[in-house]
């Protein structure tokens, strides 16, 4: 049954994100029910892993010896690069005998570009957001990827079959995780929390700091959808002025009680050191706060906001080849399903799913709730729309700034 | 207090001691008196104690005992700029970043004397150092002459009764020097102001002083007018320090009138005044100034021979180093004139001297 | 007096030519002699400073031009589309889009697609209009199969071909030398036909931005400046042996890493930090109303005048050491109470070391970007931030350029401005 589920939800997905990033443009409404299915396909897809019917894992990768070799793997940094580090890293190092050198980064092209304009490329392989790819591979920064190449799913699905539809489709990434970000809040802080995206912006019924990133990305939409915008209507009403006008009125309305963060570490230090009262943050961040350190810390999944996350191996890299096996090993099935129980993003192989059960060190803690598309937490989410932020974060980004100088 | 104001002497050192750390005397008892309208000058090594009197003197250091009277009232509790004190310092201490006027006019703004009279005022006083025409000047653009010329102006500007000098020639060269020396005294003499001068040059000290106060160690070795300290020293530091010297070493034998029989280590008896020799037997040292020593026809007492070791032509007289007593260390001026005999190096000759003119004093330390 | 008379002799025996220079014993001119003696010597010098000059240069100088050229020139468009940019160029901006210019643009976008140069060209020309990164990326890759009419091949893929503003701003992004990011580094906006307007109302951000680095750059150097001063004069009076070790307290900033000393900070100021936590100890504040002290400007303040101080101690120190003790007290025995001799003689002695240490203060205020991004919070933000914003975020090296170059002249001026009024001979650095 779950291997149904999952399928139909595939197709599902298929239509939705094939419409939604692709050449998409016309009909919306169309678009949106299509996700509307794939959401609530997904959400069954994703709580049967709990369910712990777990095929064995098929033999998707053989590890070639690259003795020798050295790989220098960019991500995030903090709890999310320890999830790859435990799931990609070390496996690989013990199959392969190649050295990976572990850098962190904040996000963004500028390193890339410098590097690869520079003509002296160090990084071998980046953790890059679904918009920075499809820009990387747009400004000729990124080295196309085969995708042929890669692996078939452990149940022996064809890698193009096994990924989720429309996320191979960016020419130079391959996606690893679905990510969101969300807010929380301290719960011992807060007997009676916020349950509401329209709660984190209510300073009179939640008195206490917020945290935002330092960015108008995700903060626009969750703005608009606490303002009482429906999900699927956040991007259309974002690209009028007057909603462009409405969503920074409404942060506005709580721009005096905000801490930036820029960090993906910073926010579960700020609530921890009671900075803020609530924050927005990754989710993986916040889970990986209560699951490792035991805070008590609850995530509201209401207004969430999603997106991928993927690899790409930037032009002209010095180790193009050691660093294509990574990536090939780190999104073969297995190391997929690892990752996700080091923190909690969705792995982006349908025949992962099945092969994650419980937190690496809680075999009682599972994690499929944890996932941003987690039905429980799917109902209120809105994808990221990154061709709306390639068109748009130049105006975006100036305005915000102006507006947070001001 | 029943003396007439008029005999109080205008400065009073009574009793002054000085030490920085606690341990050791910068100034031992410093007892000093100075008329109104007389120039006093310190004279010593460094180190002697000079500089500190004067500070004290002026309020930039305070006395560890003792009081400093001026006119009459102790001055120990009155700040300096209260003390109306003229001085000049060493390195002239102008102001660089205001003009010569504007630092002859500092003193008479701080106390608030018209506009009027303050450029009045600068202009007489540049006047008297003749730099009439540099008062737009900047000190960086005078010469180190000029530079004292102004200092010595400002520090007189004010009218103060008391100008204390600190070294205020020491940085110019041989022929200025003499000349400001001159200078300085004619406007002590033309102003009447009472005068504090420290040096170490004692050339200068013998140029301008009425009494000179011979400093080592803390103390005052002799307080004289500058022939008293020529030619009487008290004792053989004074002797050693002011002018040049011959020393002889011996042994009291007898003092008759003040006149002491003395038997020289390494020769004959000989008279000296007995200025400063202890008793019968005690060691003494002789002095006798190279130009009071006569040469070949010698009369009276005091015989002794000489072998000529170097000559030096020095114009007016012939400066003669000889062997005299086993010390080779012997200086005889003989003037350059007619009647004077003319020496060969290599003679021996025969030097000796009027008994007035040799003094028995203490053995100074390091005086061997 | 002495000098001048020295002076006027010269040697009346010195042979000259008919121009009355002076000539060397060999008949030559004197000054000619001078130079030909001297060269061994220059080129001597000049081969010593050269490793150096070439060094600066190869790392300083160059990539300054550099960066500044990239403020007035952005090539991008008209590297990869060539047939493009000049027909756009001659466009006047008004007549509707010709064939011609539909043409060329159908073409060069095959070509760019093809080599991976189109999502350049779109980020360039949707920095002009919003929007038109799409619009490039997805008529590109239909432009293979586009067919003549090219005009009507391109509206009919995309309605907003139809729209002139789009044309109007490929034709600005056309003009590789353009004034356009200068423009925008002052608010501004290049229109098509050449004017300039300003940005809308909350659009408008750089100059605010550049008015307030300044701001807070002279208030750092004021606090830098009293709190150094006292603290300099300190030094400058003590023993040195004491004050050599106080100095290392002075320096103790300079010698510790950055993230220490912003963790220190935040462990400080922060809400919850020591720092309150003592005010509502000692009940200067409650506790539910701590101040905030970091991650707004007071935090910036705070830490800027942390870090600088040394910049301002050092140049005063040194040249408070240089002032002889003589002219305070040269003042006093002149009649100055403390304060006179301290206001008219001694602190006009400082001013070099006054003006050195406020010049570096300032200087370095302006171009800080680490700390106030680390502590400033949102309104703790200067204009270096968005310097370094543009150059690793956004991506717009030529605004960055812009904004650079303008903040470059400011300092120039000020540079300019300091040696009018105080003079730059006048400035001691130590």
């Amino acid at each position: 049954m779950t291997l149904k589920t999952l399928i139909g939800a595939a197709s599902a997905l298929a239509m939705t994100t094939g419409l939604a990033h692709a050449d998409a443009h016309g009909d919306n409404a169309a678009a949106m029910k299509a996700l509307k299915d794939a959401q609530a396909a997904i959400s069954k897809a994703l709580a049967a892993l709990g369910g712990g019917d777990a095929m064995s894992a098929g033999a998707a990768y053989d590890f070639p010896s690259l003795e020798g070799d050295q790989v220098t793997v960019v991500s995030w940094g903090g709890a999310y690069t320890k999830s790859q580090v435990e799931a990609y890293h070390k496996p690989f190092i013990a199959g392969t005998g190649a050295k990976i050198v572990s850098e962190d980064y904040n996000g963004g092209l500028a390193e890339i570009k410098a590097q690869v304009e520079a003509g002296n490329v160090t990084w071998d392989i980046v953790d890059v957001e679904l918009s920075d790819a499809v820009r990387a591979c747009d400004e000729g920064l990124a080295e196309e990827i085969d995708k042929s190449i890669l692996p078939a799913g452990a149940d022996g699905t064809d890698a193009m079959d096994d990924f989720i539809a429309g996320t191979l489709d960016v020419e130079c990434a391959v996606p690893t995780i679905v990510w969101s970000t969300i807010f929380a809040y301290d719960s011992e802080k807060m007997a009676d929390g916020p349950k509401t995206i329209a709660d984190f912006f209510d300073t009179k019924a939640f008195p206490g700091k917020r945290g935002l990133r330092k960015s108008p990305k995700a903060n626009l939409e969750m703005a608009l959808m606490a303002d009482g915008v429906a999900a699927d209507e956040v991007y259309d009403v974002l690209s009028s002025d007057e909603g462009v006008d409405r969503a920074f009125a409404k942060l506005d309305s709580i721009k005096d009680d905000v801490v930036w963060w820029e960090a993906g570490a910073q926010p579960p230090q700020l609530l921890a050191d009671g900075e803020v009262a609530m924050t927005t943050a990754y989710n993986g961040r916040i889970f990986n706060a209560v699951a490792a350190e035991d805070k008590p810390f609850n995530i509201i999944w209401d207004g969430q906001v999603w997106d991928l996350d993927l690899w790409i191996i930037p032009k002209g890299a010095k180790n193009k080849d050691a660093a294509m096996e990574f990536l090939k090993f780190s999104t073969s099935t297995q190391a997929l399903a690892d990752q996700a129980s080091w923190i909690s993003y969705g792995p982006t192989r349908k025949s992962s799913a099945p092969l994650v059960a419980s937190y690496n060190s809680k075999p009682d803690l599972p994690m499929g709730p944890q996932m941003p598309t987690a039905p429980e937490n799917f109902k209120n989410a809105l994808q990221n729309d990154f061709e709306f932020w390639a068109d748009n974060q130049d105006e975006l980004n100036e305005r915000f700034n102006a507006w947070l100088a001001n | 207090m029943t003396e007439a104001a008029t005999d109080r002497p205008f400065v009073h050192f009574d009793g002054v001691q000085k030490s920085y750390d606690g341990e050791t005397l910068v100034v031992k008892n410093l007892n000093l008196e100075i008329a109104p309208g007389e120039f006093v000058t310190m004279l010593g090594p460094s180190g002697s104690g000079k500089t500190t009197c004067l500070m004290m003197l002026a309020g930039f250091e305070a006395a560890t005992s003792g009081e400093i009277y001026l006119k009459g009232q102790p001055i120990n509790n009155v700040p300096p700029h209260k003390r109306n004190i003229g001085m000049v310092f060493q390195n002239y201490a102008l102001f660089p970043h205001m003009t010569v006027a504007e630092n002859l006019a500092f003193p008479l703004q701080v106390r608030k004397m018209r506009r009027a009279d303050v450029k009045a005022k600068v202009a007489r006083a540049l006047g008297m150092v003749q730099m009439d025409d540099f008062g737009n000047r900047k000190p960086a653009q005078l010469s180190g002459g000029q530079q004292q010329r102004v200092a010595l102006a400002r520090a007189l500007v004010f009218e103060p009764e008391l100008v204390l000098m600190d070294e205020p020639l020491g940085a110019l060269d041989k022929q200025l020097r003499e000349h400001m020396q001159y200078e300085i005294k004619h406007i002590h003499e033309q102003l009447g102001v009472t005068v504090v001068y420290v040096t170490h040059d004692q050339s200068e000290a013998l140029t301008m002083s009425d009494r000179i106060a011979v400093f080592d160690d803390g103390v005052i070795q002799q307080l004289a007018p500058p022939a008293d300290l020529y030619e009487r020293p008290d004792n053989a530091f004074v002797a050693q320090f002011i002018g040049e010297n011959n020393r002889l070493p011996g042994i009291v034998s007898a003092i008759e009138n003040g006149v002491a029989l003395v038997t020289l280590d390494q020769g004959p008896d000989v008279q000296a005044l007995a200025v400063n020799c202890g008793a019968v037997g005690s060691r003494t040292m002789l002095s006798i100034r190279p130009e009071r020593v006569q040469v070949n026809n010698v009369a009276g007492p005091n015989r002794l021979d000489g072998h000529v070791l170097e000559l030096i032509y020095l114009g007016d007289h012939i400066r003669c180093r000889m062997q005299v007593c086993g010390r080779d260390d012997f200086i005889v001026k003989v003037p350059n004139s007619p009647e004077h005999a003319m020496l060969r190096e290599g003679e021996t000759c025969t030097v000796g001297w009027n008994t007035d003119d040799c003094r028995a004093l203490d053995l100074a330390p390091g005086a061997m | 007096m002495t000098e001048a008379s020295y002076q006027a002799t010269s040697f009346p025996a010195s042979p000259t030519d008919a121009q009355g220079a002076l000539l060397a014993a060999d008949g030559t001119p004197l000054k000619l002699k001078l130079r030909q003696s001297m060269r061994a010597s220059r080129m001597r010098a000049f081969g010593l400073v050269l490793p150096l000059l070439i060094f600066v240069l190869a790392s300083f100088v160059i990539p300054i031009l550099v960066l500044l050229w990239q403020g007035v020139y952005n090539g991008t468009y008209e590297n990869d589309m060539p047939r493009s940019a000049p027909i756009m160029r001659a466009w006047d901006g008004a007549s509707p889009p010709s064939e011609a210019m539909a043409e060329a643009m159908v073409l060069d976008m095959v070509d760019a697609r093809k080599a991976k140069t189109i999502g350049k060209v779109a980020t360039r020309v949707n920095r002009e209009l919003s929007g038109t990164r799409s619009l490039f990326t997805k008529s590109a890759r239909r432009a293979a199969k586009m067919e003549a009419p090219y005009l009507a091949a391109l509206e009919k893929a995309d309605k907003d071909w139809a729209d002139l503003e789009t044309w109007r701003a490929i034709k600005i992004a056309a003009t590789s030398l353009t004034p356009a990011f200068y423009a925008a580094a002052v608010d501004a906006k290049y229109t098509a036909d050449g004017a300039f307007e300003m940005q809308s109302e909350e659009r408008r951000i750089h100059v605010n931005l550049f008015i307030k680095t300044m701001l807070v750059s002279g208030a750092v150097m004021l606090a830098c400046l009293l709190l150094g001063y006292p603290v300099a004069y300190l030094l400058a009076h003590l023993p040195m042996k004491t004050s050599n070790l106080l100095m290392i307290l002075v320096l103790l900033p300079f010698w510790t890493s950055l993230l220490v000393r912003t963790t220190a900070w935040i462990a400080m100021l922060q809400s919850q930090g020591v720092l309150n936590d003592i005010f509502v100890w000692i009940g200067i504040t409650s506790d539910d109303s701590r101040f905030s002290l970091i991650y707004n400007m007071t935090g910036t303040l705070i830490a800027m005048t942390h870090i600088l101080l040394p910049f301002m101690i050092l140049p005063i120190y040194s040249v408070m050491r240089a002032i002889p003790p003589s002219h305070v007290r040269a003042a006093k025995s002149l009649g100055a109470t403390n304060w006179t001799a301290f206001w008219r003689v001694y602190f006009p002695a400082t001013i070099p070391g006054i003006g050195a240490g406020g010049l570096l203060v300032f200087i370095l205020s302006i171009g800080y970007y680490i700390t106030p991004a680390l502590v400033g919070g949102q309104d703790g933000q200067l204009i270096s931030n968005f310097i370094a914003y543009h150059m690793q975020r956004s991506l717009n090296w030529s605004l960055a350029a812009a904004l650079g170059g303008i903040l470059l002249v400011i300092v120039l001026i000020l540079y300019w401005l300091y040696d009018r009024i105080v003079g730059i001979d006048n400035m001691k650095l130590g």
